[in-house]
């Protein structure tokens, strides 16, 4: 008995019981279905954190206040005052001790609530350093953006984001107006293009940027006046970041006089806040991606749970089939390509539904959903083998069944 | 030449501590083109007896050579190649699967022989014509009367063109129109030069068979010549 014949006999006796047989295949296209969607979601959720850390700006090094553990994340409790100054941003800048940093932007942030006539609207405002542009790898979309001179006088100056801009200024037209934070007038001097990222927290089109100077003075009342509260570092290449991290790893802690194990500043890469990031959704990935295995398994189990009473229920067919002729393994044959069969129809229908999932739930969860090729094939796959596994044992008993026991069954 | 040829057939089964004898000896032979009926009470062995002529079982002593090849002592597969080339089996229950029209019944040897699906099918329907239901190729067993489905059981076993044909009681359920027209066609058929073994206990239906073998505990009790 060949393949081909084999493969037909299989699908008229799964046709043959269309209820029990789209039953079973159920199971396994829920179990499909439910991994695709699971490991898309977290596959989605992953590149989408990484794709708005990567925004950031490329070779960027953040020097934050405090340590941390570079392997975990977690940070210790020193430094909940800024221990980082306009001072170390300066030093940092230097060629001469720092050859692979190109250039460095000290921030420091405050929310405040930003008025224009009678409107008004809370963002975070950010004292900085004519570097950020460049550092943030940001644009203008209108104006100027604020200068060494306006640095240097601190001078009452702002810069929009576009989001920021849409509230204040309705009707455009945002450079040259005057805004008033914390009580002092700015005068708008440009407007930076838009970049469409959005964290949970904070948007990065909604902000206002003044000279570090003027936010010390003026806008952040509580800081001292050369403390900052993030130093971002541009290392020269993406070849020289490692270069570029320790030294100012080294200037730093040379700087404040502490030992490496004592330091009060953490730096961190764009590449270990991707790393982090992304590993605890990678974590919640397993987890959900286990729960929906186990629930492959339970269809595994019930395509073997079928095939057993199918082999029961088929006693005489299987009994007549070798009276005439079919050897055991061409019976083993027929009872594993039924079981494979239901497996691999089921998985490819699991993945038919994983893919219309991934269409359809990013409207409702707003989040996105992706689904690889290799996640695609492995699926149909992995129910292909859970046919097969399922159908072994149930395929051996009927082999071994002795054609006068099967016949005399009346 | 003979068709089959039984020595001294023992075959013992035991269950537990239980031994049973169910054949004790049985020598008989079989010539080509010849008619037999094997007739006996139940529990004589009658049953025991035809699955070892059908190679569905071995036999716990002696030797049974059919068309010249002993097969007392084959194998599982072997035995299954040996029931699909060398024997034709005709049951009680007809033994027909349901959800296929006759062709696809009657050419199920073939496709366990290995045959291309267009020469299975022209070999298929001309065993059907040749029972008579040229015109019901595409109908399932249950669109078919009783005697009709024995019919494509019969062509069933034509089919492979086997040196035997093993009919177990295969008139037991018809009526007596069905079981002449059944008989009337192993006529036929031992006319055009088949062996054929029928096994039954109605002493009419044995008596179109050329010889009748009766089995009492498991030996042969008398040969009766037609």
């Amino acid at each position: 008995m060949n393949g081909i014949e084999t493969f037909r006999t299989a699908l008229e006796a799964i046709r043959s019981h269309r209820l029990r047989s789209t039953l079973t295949m159920l199971g396994i296209l829920i179990g499909i279905a439910a991994v695709i969607l699971t490991v898309g979601l977290g596959q989605g959720a992953q590149s989408k954190v990484s794709a708005e850390i990567s925004k950031l700006g490329s070779n960027l090094l953040i020097v934050t206040p405090g340590s941390t553990t570079s392997t975990t994340g977690i940070r210790g409790g020193r430094g909940s005052s800024s221990t980082l100054t306009t001072a170390d941003a300066s030093a940092l800048s230097s060629k001469q001790v720092a050859p692979d940093i190109k250039s460095v932007a000290a921030t420091s942030t405050s929310t405040q609530s930003l008025t224009v006539g009678t409107s008004n609207w809370t963002t975070t405002v950010t004292g900085t350093t004519p570097n950020w542009l460049d550092v943030r790898a940001r644009t203008l979309d209108s104006g100027r953006f604020i200068t060494q001179a306006d640095l240097d006088a601190a001078r009452p100056v702002a810069v929009l984001g576009a989001d920021t801009v849409a509230q204040l200024f309705p009707r455009g037209q945002a450079v040259g107006q005057t805004v008033t934070i914390n009580g002092s007038s700015f005068t708008v001097v440009g407007v930076l293009a838009a970049i469409g990222t959005t964290s949970s927290t904070t948007s990065d089109d909604d902000l206002a940027v003044v000279p570090q100077t003027t936010f010390a003075t003026r806008v952040s009342a509580n800081s001292t006046r050369s403390s900052v509260s993030t130093i971002y570092v541009e290392a020269a290449s993406a070849s020289a970041l490692t270069a570029a991290y320790q030294e100012a790893d080294a200037l730093l802690l040379t700087r404040h006089g502490v030992s490496s194990t004592a330091a009060d500043f953490s730096i961190a890469s764009q590449q270990s806040l991707i790393k982090t990031a992304t590993s605890t959704d990678a974590t919640l990935t397993i987890l959900l991606g286990g729960v929906a295995g186990i629930s492959l398994l339970v269809g595994g189990i019930g395509v073997m749970n079928i095939m057993l009473v199918s082999v029961t229920e088929r006693v005489r067919e299987i009994g007549l089939r070798k009276a005439l002729g079919a050897t055991p393994s061409a019976v083993r044959r027929q009872f594993l390509v039924e079981a494979s069969s239901l497996g691999a129809t089921g998985g490819v229908l699991g993945l038919g539904l994983g893919v219309v999932g991934a269409v359809v739930l990013p409207h409702w969860l707003n989040q996105p959903v992706t689904i690889s090729p290799l996640a695609a094939v492995g699926a149909v796959v992995v129910a292909l083998g859970i046919g097969v596994t399922a159908g072994v044992y149930p395929a051996g008993r009927a082999a071994r069944l002795a054609p006068i026991d099967a016949l005399r069954n009346e | 030449m003979s068709t089959l040829r039984l020595t001294d057939v023992r075959k013992t089964y035991s269950s537990g501590h239980l031994e049973v004898e169910a054949l004790r000896g049985i020598t008989m032979s079989v010539e080509e083109g010849e008619y037999v009926a094997v007739m006996g009470p139940s529990g004589s062995g009658k049953s025991t007896l035809m699955h070892i002529l059908g190679c569905l079982d071995v036999p716990t002593e002696g030797s049974y050579e059919l068309a010249g090849v002993d097969v007392s002592k084959m194998t599982e597969t072997e035995l299954a190649e040996v029931r699909n080339r060398r024997i034709g089996f005709v049951f009680q229950g007809f033994n027909l699967l349901p959800s296929m029209s006759a062709w696809r019944n009657v050419e199920l040897p073939l496709v366990y022989a290995g045959l291309a699906r267009d020469v299975r099918r022209a070999r298929a329907i001309a065993a059907l014509e040749r029972v008579g239901l040229g015109d019901r190729v595409d109908h399932r067993p249950g669109e078919l009367s009783g005697g009709q489905q024995q019919r494509v059981a019969v062509a069933r076993a034509l089919v492979s063109d086997p040196a035997l044909i093993l009919a177990d009681e295969p008139t037991g359920n018809l009526d007596s129109r069905s079981t002449a027209d059944v008989l009337s066609l192993f006529a036929e058929l031992h006319d055009s030069g088949r062996t054929i073994m029928l096994i039954t206990h109605e002493a009419e239906v044995a008596q179109a068979a050329q010889r009748t073998v009766r089995i009492r505990d498991g030996l042969v009790e008398q040969v009766v010549a037609a």
